[in-house]
């Protein structure tokens, strides 16, 4: 049984119409008495040294009032995450890397100067192409998600050695960039030595540590405000230089200071897709069953920082087999850092594995859905621990029931329609299932008014709405009684909007708030003080059984090929997933839509083009790193299972925010492999590839 | 962005006069959808824009010869939209709607459309060297980041194409271009406005100093130019310039050309009129061996790049496909 969204008063966004009307203020539409604006000069080469800024001659400018770099800038205790460690060295590590912050009057002034700043470098010799045989490339101990980088089980290679049927395929993935609609943005102001920010990000709990940290002081005497925030995707995870340079300006000029990115510099600044190559390997004998799976990913990062996809992480738990390994590698480039990009690992990693389930599938002229089902685990099948619940083959079976799967020909280019080849496609999704500690605050007054607190963030997902939803559950009223505060870090400490945990994690402490208010209420009744209560979820979250925890989908996509030109469209996708409990089937919906369409994106044009010469990513703008436009997407069907698993974490939630990208790419490709007969192995799926 | 003075002109003859007497400080703004992204980048550092696109050069008029003249500062929406013209010139429509998105064609003129500037990376990126840009820079894009770059008619000094899809059409039509001087108003041909980089890739147009685009002239509609196409490949399905296109017109007689035009987009300095390929044509079958024939005629001279080889074979299959469906249809 699959449910979809349905419409009803209580699931609509608690703040669209403060959205729609222009109400609701994101960061940079703050603006303090006094305000004054920095402009980020980023470096013109990809490594080297800087030697001097010409300050002198910025400052000479009518309405600039400070121009900082690191021969100036005030010393910061160290920071340990990089992204946030600026005007601190002389050292150029990339191409972009904040070299400058010009501080003005106006705008205009600040980007103006920033932009015509002389800056002198001793250039170095530079190295920014990821290649299969990279000479530094290097074994992690871990990866990103805590993981451990390699991970093995049985015997692969004989195994794969003695396999009747091998699949032998290597893959790659390009840099692909965070790209949300508001771009890094941050207005900072001092006041008797406590400091106050409007920050765009995806946490106030990371940004008041970590400025806490560098600045020396007691994370107390930091707020950090993100009432709106215009999307993340992971790239506002921590602290991005935007934040700092604001903080740091504004406490030496003694004004409030607003640093804003500008588009072209989100693609140096806040972490990007690493490229990956990767080689999978499947065993099998003749009935699909898989003897072996090897998956090794090889990835890059800069050299400020050791940051390491975890592509191999989805095919440790996909599959059953006896003998498996997965390994990943790295290698240190004078490249932009990368960082989070929704779905971390799993969706470069679950392009390789599932292009390949489709290839093993093809050369054994099976059915893509029952090769997946023949290989269905009923435990972990690397940790060898219970799944908290499983549900993939029912999103399969429910996805190829709505998709029309049946109406598939295994023959390829066998359906052809005037100019255009169609062809019909399937991958399999999961993600983990994460919950980090917080704590809630929940309180009703005399007149039965509710107060739901928790520092959590909504980064356009719907969280404020979900949480209400979960609280009115609970306390068993209607939703329009509850009011939720979030996004400040005056409200109860909670984990960021990342990892595909925020509503699992805050709802968890939400929900036991209310609870133990309503148990209070229901003991005492409401007096004229009113009654409260708090939520920490801190034991539980500890106390969690050794479980398996993931949530699985099924993707299917039709794509049209044409023949003359080689363009692809996707006319039609059908995703079904099961991620627990669903707590708001509208905000839900169109977050599983948004995750299938950057999916589809990044099946077609997303592809940040290596400059070697220069060492950035040439295409650093919409007009040319292309996302999907309105008219790539055709129809988008989204469902979910109706899953119930009291083992995940308190309120029965996995997460639906990144999920939805993973799986896609490889549905569309091997979509495009069904109408053409060409296996695009190297994303994305551009024209010429499809001109034979 | 530099701080800049703004003019809104009065007249035609004002506007020449003002930027005439200026130097290269001085420009003309339009709709401002490339313009204005230049200034923020850097790109155009203008002290001066002189905004022409509230002149009375707004109005599709029918000329007495038969032929229309097209005002500067129509704008692409408009100019997409006029039902005559969609009738008539077929190809010009949908070469504009292949364009762009809603929002800009709605501001864009057509004169903005005809003069603006290439979206080679290395010429939007004021921190790399580019010719055209910075003469005596040198053109990374050779050995760099070129698949959207030219594979015809390029020069040692630069590679890169004419972003316009309008502008493929209208050289497919025949189209002349007036222009308004401080002596003066002249007439082009699009071929002889717009130019091939050779060694002097700064200048995209031979426009001389303070000349104002005034017009654009159709020729006087015909079979040929109401049998006539525009077809777009890109990459994605709106918003994105050309991977290759095509404009094309054919009349057919008994299985045999009487005429056609032939114009490709996205391979050079310029919409690439495919002379050889029309000459070969002209009288001879109407059949895909022909047609194939005679547009590797033209692309005989390609010079492409590694990564843009592929728009060899994209163009030759566009002509053919786009011809061979103008044939049909005449039949």
């Amino acid at each position: 049984m699959t449910a979809t969204a349905d419409r009803t008063a209580t699931t609509v966004r608690v703040e669209g119409p403060d959205k729609v009307t222009g109400a609701a203020r994101y960061a940079a539409e703050h603006g303090a008495e006094g305000l004054a604006h920095g402009w980020i000069h980023g470096a013109t080469v990809a490594h080297g040294r800087v030697l001097s800024v010409d300050v002198d001659a910025a400052r000479a400018v009518p309405g600039v009032l400070a121009v900082f770099w690191h021969g100036n800038a005030p010393k910061l205790s160290k920071s340990p995450d990089p992204f946030s460690d600026v005007l601190q060295s002389d050292e150029v590590a990339f191409r972009g890397q904040v070299v400058a912050l010009v501080v003005a009057e106006t705008p205009e002034i600040a980007r103006e100067v920033a932009a015509t700043l002389r800056v002198e470098y001793a250039v170095e010799p530079h190295e920014v192409v990821l290649t299969d045989e990279h000479p530094r490339r290097y074994t992690p101990k871990r990866v990103n998600g805590f993981e451990d980088g390699d991970s093995v089980v049985g015997d692969p290679d004989a195994a794969l050695a003695a396999s009747p049927i091998l699949i032998d395929a290597r893959y790659s993935t390009p840099a692909e960039h965070n790209n949300p609609m508001e771009p890094h943005a941050t207005v900072a102001e001092w006041s008797d030595g406590h400091l106050t920010v409007e920050d765009s990000n995806q946490g106030g709990v990371a940004v008041q540590a970590l400025l806490a940290k560098i600045f020396l002081m007691l994370p107390g005497h930091i707020r950090v405000l993100n009432h709106h925030v215009g999307g993340g995707f992971g790239s506002k995870g921590t602290p991005r230089p935007a934040t700092v340079l604001a903080a740091m300006a504004s406490r030496e000029l003694g004004r409030p200071v607003k640093v804003v990115l500008t588009r072209q510099q989100l693609f140096d600044l806040v972490g990007y897709r690493t490229p990956t190559r990767q080689r999978v390997r499947l065993g099998a004998g003749p009935d699909g069953r898989l003897r072996a799976i090897s998956h090794e990913a090889l990835s890059q990062t800069s050299t400020r920082t050791e940051f390491v996809e975890q592509s191999a992480s989805g095919t440790r738990v996909m599959y059953a087999a006896p003998h498996r390994r997965t390994t990943h590698q790295v290698v240190e480039l004078d490249v932009p850092m990368p960082s989070w990009l929704r779905a971390p690992g799993h969706a470069p990693g679950m392009f390789a594995l599932e292009s390949a389930m489709d290839e093993l599938a093809v050369e054994l002229g099976m059915d893509p859905v029952e090769i997946r089902r023949i290989n269905e685990p009923d435990r972990d099948p690397e940790k060898d621990i219970p799944f908290s619940s499983r549900n993939l083959l029912a999103c399969l079976d429910a996805g190829a029931e709505r998709f029309g799967w049946d109406r598939r020909v295994p023959a390829v280019g066998a359906r052809r329609e005037g100019e255009w080849l169609v062809g019909l496609g399937v991958a399999a999704s999961t993600y983990p299932v994460l919950a980090v500690p917080s704590v809630a605050k929940a309180m009703v007054d005399v007149q039965g008014r509710y107060l739901v607190a928790i520092n959590a963030t909504d980064i356009g997902t719907g969280a404020r709405t979900a949480l209400r939803t979960l609280a009115a559950d609970e306390l068993g009223v209607p939703a329009e009684r509850v009011t939720v505060l979030i996004g400040d870090t005056r409200l109860p400490m909670a984990t960021i909007a990342g990892g595909s945990m925020g509503t699992a994690s805050w709802g968890w402490a939400v929900t036991k708030a209310c609870r133990k208010l309503r148990r209070r209420i229901d003991r005492h009744g409401v007096g004229p003080d009113g009654l409260s209560a708090k939520g920490n979820t801190t034991a539980d979250v500890l106390r969690l059984a050794k479980r398996s925890r993931h949530a699985f989908g099924a993707q299917f996509a039709e794509v049209r090929v044409n023949t003359v030109t080689g363009e692809v469209r996707v006319p039609r996708m059908v995703g079904v997933f099961a991620a627990g409990r669903i707590v708001n089937p509208v905000t839900a919906r169109s977050q599983l839509l948004g995750g299938m369409t950057m999916g589809i994106s990044m099946a077609l044009h997303e592809h940040g083009v290596m400059d070697p010469r220069f060492g950035d990513h040439a295409n650093h703008d919409l007009a040319t790193y292309h996302v999907a436009a309105h008219a790539d997407i055709g129809e988008i069907d989204v469902s979910w299972i109706d899953e119930h698993d009291p083992d995940v974490n308190g309120p029965g939630i996995k997460g639906i925010g990144e999920i939805g990208i993973v799986g896609t790419a490889a549905a569309v490709a091997n979509a495009v492999y069904n109408a053409t007969g060409v296996r695009v192995r190297d994303l994305p799926i551009t024209l010429e590839k499809l001109l034979t | 962005m530099r701080a800049f003075a703004y003019d809104r002109a009065g007249s035609a003859a004002e506007a020449v006069a003002t930027v005439t007497a200026a130097d290269g400080d001085t420009v003309y703004l339009g709709g401002g959808t490339n313009l204005v992204d230049l200034m923020r980048l850097g790109v155009a550092r203008p002290a001066r824009v002189v905004d022409v696109s509230g002149l009375p050069l707004d109005a599709v008029d029918e000329l007495s010869g038969g032929g229309t003249l097209v005002g500067a500062a129509v704008r692409n929406s408009t100019l997409a939209a006029d039902p005559r013209l969609r009738r008539d010139y077929p190809a010009l429509s949908q070469a504009l709607l292949a364009g762009a998105s809603g929002q800009i064609r709605t501001m864009a003129t057509v004169a903005g459309n005809l003069l603006q500037r290439t979206r080679c990376g290395y010429f939007t990126d004021v921190t790399k060297p580019c010719n055209k840009r910075e003469p005596g820079s040198g053109c990374p894009a050779r050995t760099g980041v070129h698949r959207d770059l030219a594979i015809l008619g390029h020069s040692p000094a630069c590679i890169a194409t004419h972003p316009s899809d309008m502008a493929v059409a209208l050289s497919a039509l025949d189209a002349t271009v007036h222009v308004l001087g401080a002596d003066g108003g002249r007439v082009l041909a699009l071929d002889d406005l717009l130019r091939l980089p050779g060694d002097a890739p700064d200048r995209d147009t031979t426009l001389r100093h303070g000349e104002l685009i005034t017009g654009i002239e159709l020729p006087a509609p015909s079979a040929l130019t109401r049998r006539s196409a525009y077809r777009k490949a890109r990459d994605r399905a709106s918003y994105a310039f050309a991977a290759g296109s095509v404009a094309a017109a054919v009349t057919v007689t008994d299985g045999r050309i009487d005429d056609v035009r032939l114009s490709f987009g996205a391979v050079a300095h310029r919409p690439w009129r495919a002379r050889l390929a029309e000459d070969a044509l002209r009288g001879g079958p109407a059949d895909a061996a022909a047609l194939g024939a005679a547009v590797d005629r033209e692309l005989a001279a390609a010079a492409p790049f590694p990564d843009n080889a592929f728009k060899v074979p994209l163009v030759r299959r566009l002509a053919v496909a786009t011809l061979l469906e103008l044939i049909g249809g005449a039949r």
